[in-house]
């Protein structure tokens, strides 16, 4: 029986998959403009849109803006889509997470449709969002989005969008 | 223009600035009247989706036409002034080029009783070829003396 190799210590795992994400999330400036982030628990996202006066759409409710719930979903699809390329590359050991930068980054997909049904008025406070590739090819990608504040079951916003996939080395 | 229209013109003009996020975005009422509107946005580095050529992400046209087909109806002259989203669809052509103003152009084609149905374009400064197109449907509040085309 071969020698095993000893298990990789679980905090250089969690540096190194958080170190990818923060890389990735941190090169697009819109993300930070709107205030997302997104918590991860192996590969499952989670984004959260930090609630602030500028996200409202109707003062008098008030109420979400509806392109910035539309902003957050696809944010949320994008991130979702290229954190799973990213992940198989630095979990494949073909990226190095400490030589990570805007050279090394994956590209990211292009959106090519975006449709977002918007189910009850956003309410002023934090919103959570969580994406699911349905299917994904090597050119396409389609993914699903659903968003919720109080209550994870009762959705204020979903949306469906197709993804033109970055072109793979090789 | 009649006066009424020259009136909800202005209200409309007054809702749309004071909203906070199309603030945020430093969203311009270019145009409104008769259920068209036009509404364009500055080129900015906070809204870039795509760092390695700068595009503006999709997300901020998504606003912008969300605001827009919003204004288009709000503008119907058989709508009062609210609506909301029930949803919206967008094509996204081709990238807006780094640095250029994005201009939607809404219009609502079609008022039923509760729904207002519009179509959307955005264009960067070349107008030839859109950025993105969108349908949408919204919520409408009619105006309650109004009883023409009611469906």
């Amino acid at each position: 029986m071969s020698a095993k190799r000893p298990p990789e210590p679980v905090a250089l795992i969690k540096q190194r998959r958080d170190r990818a994400l923060a890389a990735l999330v941190g090169s697009v400036p819109y993300i930070s403009f709107l205030g997302v982030s997104f918590d991860r628990r192996g590969d499952e996202l989670t984004a959260v849109l930090r609630y602030d006066d500028k996200l409202i759409g109707n003062p008098l409710l008030p109420a979400l803006h509806g392109g910035a719930i539309a902003s957050f979903l696809e944010v949320t699809a994008i991130m979702e889509v290229s954190f799973n390329m990213l992940w198989d590359d630095v979990e494949g050991g073909r990226i190095d997470v400490d030589r990570l930068g805007p050279e090394t980054l994956p590209r990211l997909p292009k959106t090519i449709d975006f449709t977002v049904d918007y189910l009850r008025s956003g309410l002023p406070r934090d919103a959570y969002a969580r994406a699911r590739v349905n299917r994904q090819g090597r050119r396409y990608a389609s993914v699903h989005v659903e968003a919720w504040q109080d209550h994870r079951q009762k959705l204020f916003a979903q949306a469906t969008g197709h993804f033109l996939m970055p072109p793979r080395d090789g | 223009m009649d006066e009424t229209s020259a009136d909800k013109a202005r209200i409309a003009r007054q809702f749309i600035e004071a909203i906070p996020f199309s603030r945020a975005l430093q969203m311009r009422l270019d145009d409104i009247g008769e259920g068209v509107a036009v509404i364009s946005m500055p080129w900015s580095a906070a809204l870039i989706g795509d760092p390695t050529r700068g595009v503006v992400h999709g997300g901020a046209v998504s606003a912008l036409m969300d605001t827009c087909g919003g204004a288009a109806v709000m503008s119907h002259p058989q709508a009062l002034a609210g609506t909301a989203t029930i949803d919206l669809r967008i094509d996204y052509m081709r990238p807006a080029a780094q640095g250029q103003r994005i201009t939607a152009r809404a219009e609502c084609y079609q008022l039923t009783r509760s729904v207002a149905f519009v179509r959307a374009e955005a264009w960067d400064e070349d107008q030839s070829r859109p950025v993105a197109t969108a349908t949408g449907a919204f919520t409408v509040e009619r105006a309650p003396q109004t009883d023409r085309g009611r469906s």
